[in-house]
């Protein structure tokens, strides 16, 4: 017995009174839900992926879209999208593949985090008239200070303090690599980080050499694959982050499928044309935290001791122990990536059912690390779900130093997170190597639309810093008396170290 | 809102505190009537270099016998008794102050570099977190704290301020917004030899607590202040700073004027922000803190708390306000405000 198709997840409606079969949807879409019949606009809403490609290119206002169109009869535990993966799965015996970060619907911790602001006992500060401090440094730190006094009565500090990025504002743009990525997407990303001086992960692709007049602000990786990898490389990057795993896909490795390793790519990365790309789950050289305090000093030595070294996990449950170990060695930096964090591809299974959220994480690193007396020596930088200023302020009061966000500087240049990046046709010139797809991404306006993301988020975070009655951003990291949780239970009250909203 | 008033005479001549009392009434405008203290240096010169721990307890029976268990263990009490009261009629007791001369066997804490004030630092944190009914507010040597809920002057009277001879004095006058009325909640904030009076509030707290715990202190008394005191024996004690260099922790340079610093200065200041950011005083305050040998007085970055400075050569004030100066000192010379974060600092000349 067949089991037929399922029903249609998007439906295409055109309202033929106000189309002028301009064709514009046809040339966009790259998924190919339209074509021109002899001047008759014909829709397929089965290859729909919501992308808005069409929708936001069309000049009649002609389109519109429904969401799961057809109902299943209503079931609380057999939801539509349980029954979808079965029938796919029972026809094609394969692993559901899906993009972007954790679709689930667990509630939101940053949600339910409220902030605080000044009345009467003290004044707020206004941003517009007083001096307002984001600058964020990066990198590891003495426990304390040695100092002499020189002959002429200077206070001279002894101590030598290793190389931290200073960052303008305490916005990062985390790895996304060439490959995954396209190059103009890359070098929107580029642009703009240089511009508001803040840094750009490169991802496990190596650096483009369009790159370099950008590198002073990017930070190179190093992942289990290695790709991209040689000393020119570690040397170009102003910090170089070594990737143990991600948020969307703890403990396995990443795969780029062959068709998208063009000879661009295949030279970037330093692997064959047209080979799959795959970075295996566990690095073969690590398999305990004396090698990587071995890479990580390995690496520091290559450099000279000039770079500053990140160690990035995933965010799992035992994420403050593992912290712990990582802020022990020579690491200037932990990144913490939650169970939300963006990505191409990645099994379906364990984008929505592995790892922890990106809240409890910081709460509970900074916590670790302050019981062990060792919370400023190390920088956390936290990353996975981040939406807006507000969930950047909440994350430094949790404990992070700083955040790297993914699918939000995305969504500055177009992306409208359809989640289809892994099948490589995305129409706004992002998440392709399609040539007429990746001219549709103008590296000048896209690099302008995400600058001006973070400088937004930018003003935002001082404003809320004044109201706070904060004009620097060290009063604020790990600050939970600034927030106050609402309608969280009690377990997760401990985890975060926060009171309820009242207390 | 509070206001705060300190003197030091550098010269170590001992003033009684009638004059101190006089001084902290004028401001009675800045204060509640639900709290105000008093400290004073070089008031008990027959136990010199006895730590002295001024206690509250809540009764004699109870309270008392744990807390001279506790003592017992970490060394010896040379003398002990209650501190000489005066019922006010507006003041109602709440407490019963207690004092101990108490020397610690300093063999007792291995590996620390400062044993003695280490095992004062423990007990004073033991008591505070587990001892129901006993309350250290004072630790220090030859010096004290006085201090209940109620006006300057009645609060002086209790103790009968002026019967005690210091040479450096703090007082504070409170406006209480958390925990009013209680003992315990009013200034001065005392550990070891370091007090601090405090205008203000503090919106960093949560960081610095933070900072202080994972350093070994205990926040126990409700209140941002005591957060100040730590920080300074942290980092003046443990981390070997000098009072400029704390003031520049707490309250440092902005980044701009760090930039613009000739090259050994804003590599100082850089480093200090760095290393010390967890220790950066946030909100509005004016601050003054004492050790056995001097003062420091510094408001935070923007100066959002009035602080003025008399000084006649001898004698240096830091004070809320001019009037509570020309109380003391009509013919006051010198008077000036200091800028914002920039401390001032008056020691004794040995
Ligand atoms: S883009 Fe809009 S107006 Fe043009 S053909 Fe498509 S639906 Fe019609
Ligand atoms: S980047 Fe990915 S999620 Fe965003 S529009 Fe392109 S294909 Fe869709």
């Amino acid at each position: 017995m067949s089991l037929g198709s399922v029903p249609l997840r998007y439906k295409v409606d055109i309202d033929r009174e106000q189309c002028m079969r301009c064709m514009r949807c046809v040339d966009n879409c790259s998924y190919g839900a339209f074509r021109n019949e002899e001047g008759k606009l014909i829709v397929n809403s089965r290859k729909c992926t919501a992308c808005h490609r069409c929708i936001s290119m069309c000049p009649r206002d002609a389109i519109s879209l429904k969401d799961r169109p057809v109902d299943y009869r209503a079931h609380p535990l057999w939801t539509s999208e349980a029954r979808e993966d079965i029938i796919n799965q029972s026809r094609t015996g394969k692993i559901v593949l899906a993009g972007m970060g954790n679709a689930k619907d667990f509630p939101s911790i940053f949600d339910r985090l409220v902030l605080d602001a000044c009345q009467v006992t003290n004044p707020s500060i206004d941003p517009l008239r007083e001096p307002m401090e984001l600058k964020t440094h990066i990198g590891k730190k003495p426990s304390r200070l040695e100092f002499e006094e020189t002959v002429d009565g200077d206070i001279k500090v002894l101590n030598e303090i290793a190389p931290n990025l200073e960052l303008q504002t305490p916005i990062m743009i985390g790895h996304m690599s060439y490959g995954a990525i396209s190059l103009n997407a890359q070098r929107s990303i580029a642009q703009a980080v240089a511009k508001v001086g803040t840094f750009m992960g490169t991802g496990e692709g190596g650096l483009h050499e369009s790159i370099y007049p950008y590198q002073d602000n990017t930070i190179v990786q190093v992942a289990s694959g290695r790709f991209g990898v040689d000393i020119n490389y570690l040397e170009r990057g102003a910090a170089i982050e070594i990737k143990i795993g991600q948020g969307a896909k703890p403990g396995i490795g990443g795969h780029l499928p062959g068709e998208k390793v063009c000879s661009d790519i295949s030279c970037t990365r330093m692997i064959p044309y047209g080979s799959d790309a795959i970075s295996p789950a566990p690095h073969h050289d690590i398999y305990s935290i004396e090698d990587l305090a071995q890479l990580v000093r390995g690496l520091k030595e290559a450099t000279e001791w000039k770079k500053p070294v990140f160690v990035k996990v995933a965010a799992v449950h035992n994420v403050a122990a593992i912290a712990a170990g990582i802020a022990r060695s020579k690491a200037d930096a932990v990144v913490i990536d939650g169970f939300r964090g963006g990505t191409g591809a990645a099994p379906k299974v364990f984008r929505d059912n592995v790892g922890i959220p990106i809240e409890a994480a910081i709460a509970s690193v900074d916590k670790k690390l302050n019981e062990q007396g060792i919370r400023n020596e190390i920088s956390i930088i936290a990353s996975g779900g981040i939406r807006n200023s507000a969930d950047i302020a909440k994350s430094i009061a949790l404990g992070a130093d700083a955040v790297y966000i993914g699918t939000a500087a995305l969504i500055a240049m177009g992306c409208r997170v359809c989640g289809n990046c892994y099948r490589g046709l995305c129409p706004w010139g992002i998440a392709t190597q399609r040539e007429d797809l990746v001219d549709r991404l103008d590296i000048d306006s896209g690099a302008q639309q995400v600058a001006n993301l973070i400088n937004a988020w930018t003003y935002e975070l001082s404003e809320l810093m004044g109201a706070a009655g904060i004009n620097s951003i060290e009063s604020l990291r790990g600050n939970r008396e600034r927030l106050r949780a609402y309608m969280l239970d009690e377990g997760m009250l401990n985890v975060l170290q926060v009171k309820p909203v009242g207390a | 809102m509070c206001g705060i008033f300190s003197v030091i005479d550098r010269n170590m001549t001992r003033m009684d505190g009638s004059s101190i009392k006089a001084a902290l009434s004028s401001m009675d405008e800045r204060g509640s009537g639900e709290g105000a203290g008093y400290v004073a240096y070089g008031i008990y010169p027959d136990f010199p270099d006895c730590y002295a721990l001024h206690i509250f307890f809540d009764n004699i029976v109870d309270h008392k016998s744990k807390v001279d268990e506790l003592l017992s263990k970490w060394g010896v009490i040379i003398h002990q008794e209650e501190i000489p009261t005066y019922e006010q009629p507006s003041l109602k007791r709440q407490h019963i102050p207690w004092r101990y001369f108490f020397k610690p066997y300093k063999d007792l804490m291995v590996g620390s570099l400062t044993p003695e004030e280490d095992i004062i630092i423990k007990t004073v944190m033991d008591i505070n977190s587990g001892i129901d009914g006993a309350l250290v507010f004072s630790s220090g040597k030859n010096m004290g704290v006085f201090k209940a809920a109620g006006w300057p002057e009645d609060v002086a009277n209790f103790y009968r301020i002026e019967d005690y001879r210091g040479y450096i004095w703090l007082a504070h006058n409170r406006y209480p917004t958390n925990t009013p009325g209680w003992w315990g909640g009013a200034h001065p904030f005392n550990l070891l030899n370091w007090s601090v009076v405090h205008n203000g509030e503090i919106t960093s707290y949560g960081t610095n607590r933070q900072y202080v715990e994972s350093n070994g202190y205990k926040c126990t008394m409700h209140t941002d202040t005591e957060v100040v005191a730590y920080l300074f024996d942290y980092l003046g004690r443990r981390h070997k700073l000098t009072e400029e260099l704390i003031v520049k922790a707490l309250a440092p340079p902005f980044w701009d004027e760090i930039d613009s610093m000739p090259l050994s200065k804003s590599e100082l200041n850089r480093a200090i922000r760095l290393i010390y950011g967890p220790a950066l005083m946030n909100g509005p305050f004016g601050i003054v803190v004492a050790q056995s040998d001097g003062i420091v007085g510094f408001t935070d970055r923007i100066k959002l708390r009035p602080l003025v400075v008399g000084d006649d050569g001898t004698k240096l004030y830091i004070s809320s306000e001019e009037a509570a100066i020309r109380r003391v000192d009509p013919n006051i010379g010198e008077i000036y405000m200091p800028k914002a974060g920039e401390p001032v600092i008056g020691r004794v000349v040995k």
